[in-house]
């Protein structure tokens, strides 16, 4: 999967940019998601995770660059386009006096294509019974009702925006199981953003990082992990030593102990840890979550942290 | 064999699964012959991407601890060397190369680490014995 082609390409996007007033929300965006694939998009508060997923949704113009879905240009979707695009965001309006079942029948009616049999399994799942009123249902559940409408559709790829949003551990199960189920058939697609760690390490083959309104990671979850080391040193340098370390994506320091995260370390960057450090010096691999951590840490103020070799940006 | 996984764990989840298999196989639970879960189904079992379980197979298939038979599926393989001495010494190292690194964050002295190796590996060696008699 090193270079697919255009017609392997579920979403991209390409140099998209978008200001709010004079404010950079999203900042130059590229990438390339293929068909078949888990795609978790992480990203802290107010990153431009929406905002991106909006874009590509054709909902909001970029200011430069441009976007697809399945080949399409996101601003050119017709209806028929987005009957093929499941999306889900939090906060999706059902109506509260409405019983489930009703909620589907009234779905149904707007759609070319519908399977009953998807929103009864998908309801199912998540515990809901068709009966259960809109305003009697726990969160996690309102969320299953909406995923259960949008997979009715029969979509050939999914967006999800922040589904896991308040949910309970049963929900976030019955959410994880649905969009791997979703994608069991090889061909769709699914876009998931999320503050879950956990549950995007189980379910994703890919991810994008999103700092300060940049991708700065698009990887598969095991090239990632492949390229990053963590390791711990003791000393008393003050942090400019460090910053000249090759591969630097993260430090912290509690004591004089520090922990760095370092993309592509060689035996050269190995050296001069050990030279630093000494018998302190140790070198492990780098768990998921602290992956993430270790570029999601990056604030604005760190861009010094930034060097050629650390965006682990792979599309392997 | 019930396999458990820890997301967010150091181990990466293939590897935990690979790591389960392969002590399953060591202690004789999972005996030689014996038919692994399909891909689909481990992934469907513990809510993973199926790529993830995919990725486990192929290290043990590339380890020699489990085999493919072409449409059948993964079986546990007849032991035998696939690796030559050097590279089995390498990979022994790169073990214990992991473990003195957890031994040193975790506060453990050389003599606490080698009384609890020697204790755990006699543990193993009984459960294998055990379930082969």
């Amino acid at each position: 999967m090193s270079n697919p082609s255009a017609q392997d390409i579920a979403f991209s996007a390409n140099g998209l940019t978008r200001y709010f007033g004079n404010k950079l929300i999203v900042r130059q965006c590229s990438f390339a998601i293929p068909r078949g694939t888990v795609t978790g998009l992480l990203g802290l508060n107010g990153t431009g995770k929406t905002t991106i997923i909006r874009m590509l949704m054709g909902f909001l113009p970029p200011m430069r660059g441009s976007s697809s879905i399945l080949g399409i240009n996101s601003q050119s979707l017709t209806a028929a386009d987005r009957m093929r695009i499941g999306y889900t965001v939090e906060g999706h309006f059902l109506y509260r006096w409405m019983h489930v079942a009703e909620c589907e029948r009234f779905q149904a009616g707007t759609f070319a294509r519908w399977n009953s049999k998807q929103f009864r399994e998908t309801i199912e799942r998540f515990g809901i019974e068709p009966s259960a009123r809109v305003s009697h249902l726990s969160r996690g559940q309102r969320a299953g009702v909406l995923l259960a409408l949008t997979l009715c559709s029969m979509p050939e790829v999914l967006v999800l925006d922040d589904p896991a949003l308040g949910l309970d551990p049963v929900s976030r199960q019955a959410l994880n199981e649905t969009v791997l189920e979703f994608v069991e058939s090889g061909d769709r697609t699914v876009l998931l953003s999320s503050h879950l760690l956990d549950d995007i390490e189980r379910i994703s083959d890919r991810i994008l990082i999103m700092v300060d309104g940049r991708i700065v990671v698009e990887s598969t979850v095991e090239n990632l992990l492949n390229r990053l080391s963590t390791c711990t040193l003791e000393l008393d340098e003050d942090t400019k030593t460090l910053l000249s370390i090759p591969g630097l994506v993260y430090m912290r320091r509690i004591g004089r102990r520090w922990t760095l995260t370092i993309v592509d370390m060689d035996s050269t960057t190995e050296s001069i840890l050990v030279s630093l450090g000494g018998q302190t010096f140790v070198r492990n691999q780098t768990a998921f979550n602290d992956a993430a951590m270790a570029y999601l840490s990056r604030t604005r103020g760190s861009n010094s942290f930034l060097s050629n070799k650390t965006s682990a940006s792979a599309s392997a | 064999m019930q396999i458990r996984i820890v997301a967010g764990s150091n181990t990466a989840i293939y590897k935990q699964i690979a790591d389960q298999i392969n002590r399953s196989v060591a202690s004789g639970e999972l005996e030689v012959g014996q038919m692994l879960p399909s891909v689909r189904q481990l992934a469907r079992e513990l809510v993973i991407n199926p790529n993830t379980v995919a990725k486990a197979y192929a290290d043990l298939v590339q380890s020699g601890i489990v085999e493919t038979q072409a449409g059948r599926g993964f079986f546990v393989a007849k032991r035998r060397q696939v690796y030559t001495k050097t590279e089995r010494t390498r990979r022994l190292d790169e073990s214990i190369q992991s473990l003195i690194n957890q031994s040193f964050s975790l506060g453990f002295s050389t003599d606490e680490v080698l009384d609890r190796v020697r204790e755990l590996f006699t543990k193993a060696l009984h459960n294998v014995t055990e379930s082969s008699s």
